[in-house]
Order: structure tokens, then C-alpha cells, then sequence
């Protein structure tokens, strides 16, 4: 049992983290007024969440003029994906263990 | 233990926002109930200009009847009418009540997932619209109303990846409907009443029920 809860990833404790990566390992560049919306999250709070992910690799950033306005948007790295899949999956065992 | 529920929590969590971000699901069964409706009118409209109803057993209504006229209007002219009065107001219905739906769920009607789904959408459908229109061009009347129900539903099978999954199963029916009518040939009509006037009710219903309450 603690094994697997050593598994759960620390830095998925965060419920806004595991929006971010949840709607990011289904879309493909999304932006962050996008990310936003969908979190329901203040610009602040989202803005240092996303900070936190990308420090450790798991998404990246896109910067880029759509005219003259800047826009943001983000994708889940393969380093990403995988330590979602072992957080989903260490989840998992754990309800199925009990 | 509270843990466990914790964990719960979060998977189901984590799911909605899977679903939220790469699906569109403010599609209000109130949209179906309104196209259905309407398209009933509109086969109703038909009949009723024909002089005859669908249970009068008779086949190929339309060529029998030709050449005809009625309320100062041929059949060509006054089947294009209803058809396009038809597609308005259910397009205009249906958009009305997922929009109502969105604005209710604080969701926008114009997202990612939403344009996803339009465009996956109208590709089998507007080939269908065209290849009626050729159909129409050419004289194959009686396979129209046939075709038109094997692209919707095509349309919508193709559509239903980024929506909800009651619209796949919605689709289906559609185009065994279509290959349906097919294989009974010269009641299209019919078929088109059934289609796109009951199965819309029936979905819509179903849907509302499911989701919207």
C-alpha cells in the first residue's frame, strides 16, 4: 500500500494541475484564456500552476502573434503524458486495493 | 476513508475536464425536439399539398401525381420550399436551445470542440446536400429522400466523436433508416417523416431527460 501511494505523483496534488494536464492530454495546443475558461481560474493562480509544470518538463509553451496580439498555448510534453499516465494509474490500484 | 473518497474525487475530476475541454456538450435535447417538430410540419405540408396521407398505402405519390398543382405552385418548386423553410427553422431552433443551454452552464457556444464537431459534421453533409441536388438535377426523385437520410446520418456518426454519445446511436438509426427506404422505394416520404420528424422527438426527449434536468 505505501508503495503505491509513494507513486502518486507530488506534483499532481494539486487539483489545478490536474485540470491543466487533464485538459491538455486530450487537445493539442491549447491556449490560455482556453485553459482558463475550462479551469474556471483566476489569471494568477493558473499562471503559477502552469509555471510549476513546466519547470519539471511536463508541458510546453508556444508564443506567438495572431495579428498583433500575443497568444499563449501550451501542450503536454512526453515527459508529461507519461507521469499522468503512473498518476492515473497509481490512483487506480489505489481504489482497487482496498 | 477519507482518503479513498479523495481519490474518487479526484479520478471523476479529472474525467469531466477530459470530457469539458474535447467535447461538446451543451447540445440541448430541446434543439432534436424542435427539428423534429418541424420537420413533421414540413411532411405534413407535403402531404397535405398531395391530397393524400401516409396511410393511404400509395407509392410514388409524386410521380403519380405529376404533372400537378396546388395553392398556385408545382410540385418541384413547392417541395424545394419546405425543404429549405425545413432546414432554417430547425437549424434555427436547435441553435437557440443549445445556446439557451450554454448560457445556463456559463459555457460558450463557440469553442474548439464545438468547431470540431460543425466541421466533422457538415463535410458527409453537405456532400449529401450536393449529391441530392445532383439527384434532383438528374431526375432520380425517389432516391432523394433515401440519400438525404444515409448522409445525415453518416453526418452525424462522423460528428458524434466530439458530442455527446447519444448521437451516434442517433445516427445509426438514420442510415439504417435510409438503407431502409432504399430497399422500400417510393416511400421516401415516409421514411423522411420517421427520420427526421420522430427520431428526432424521440432523441431529443431522451436526451433532455437524460442531461438537461
Amino acid at each position: 500500500m505505501k508503495d503505491i501511494i509513494n507513486k502518486l505523483n507530488k506534483i499532481f496534488d494539486s487539483r489545478m494541475r490536474l485540470g491543466i494536464m487533464s485538459v491538455l492530454v486530450v487537445n493539442d495546443w491549447v491556449e490560455f484564456k482556453t485553459l482558463k475558461e475550462n479551469l474556471d481560474a483566476s489569471d494568477g493562480n493558473l499562471a503559477s500552476h502552469i509555471k510549476a509544470l513546466e519547470k519539471h518538463e511536463y508541458i510546453e509553451v508556444r508564443k506567438m502573434f495572431v495579428g498583433r496580439k500575443p497568444q499563449t498555448s501550451y501542450r503536454v510534453t512526453k515527459i508529461g503524458k507519461k507521469a499522468f499516465k503512473e498518476h492515473l494509474d497509481a490512483l487506480e490500484k489505489l481504489l482497487n486495493n482496498r | 476513508m477519507d482518503n479513498q473518497k479523495n481519490h474518487i474525487e479526484e479520478l471523476s475530476y479529472i474525467r469531466s475536464m477530459m470530457e469539458q475541454s474535447s467535447r461538446f456538450i451543451s447540445l440541448s435535447g430541446l434543439s432534436g425536439v424542435g427539428a423534429g417538430v418541424v420537420a413533421l410540419l414540413g411532411a405534413v405540408a407535403i402531404y397535405v399539398y398531395l391530397g393524400t396521407t401516409p396511410f393511404s398505402g400509395r407509392k410514388w405519390y409524386y410521380v403519380e401525381s405529376y404533372p400537378y398543382e396546388k395553392w398556385g405552385m408545382g410540385p418541384e418548386f413547392f417541395f424545394l420550399l419546405v425543404a429549405g423553410t425545413v432546414l432554417v427553422l430547425a437549424t434555427t431552433i436547435g441553435l437557440f436551445f443549445s445556446l439557451r443551454k450554454a448560457r445556463k452552464a456559463h459555457q460558450k457556444l463557440v469553442t474548439k470542440s464545438s468547431i470540431r464537431l460543425f466541421s466533422n459534421f457538415m463535410i458527409p453533409l453537405v456532400s449529401g446536400g450536393i449529391f441530392c441536388l445532383m439527384l434532383w438535377r438528374l431526375g432520380y426523385f425517389g432516391i432523394i429522400a433515401p440519400s438525404m437520410l444515409i448522409f445525415y446520418g453518416l453526418a452525424l456518426i462522423n460528428g458524434s466523436k466530439y458530442t455527446l454519445d447519444d448521437i451516434r446511436y442517433l445516427g445509426m438509426v438514420e442510415l439504417f433508416l435510409g438503407l431502409l427506404a432504399t430497399w422500400f422505394i417510393g416511400h421516401g416520404l415516409l421514411f423522411w417523416a420517421i427520420g427526421f420528424g420522430v427520431m428526432h422527438i424521440v432523441y431529443g426527449l431522451r436526451m433532455y431527460f437524460k442531461y438537461d434536468r
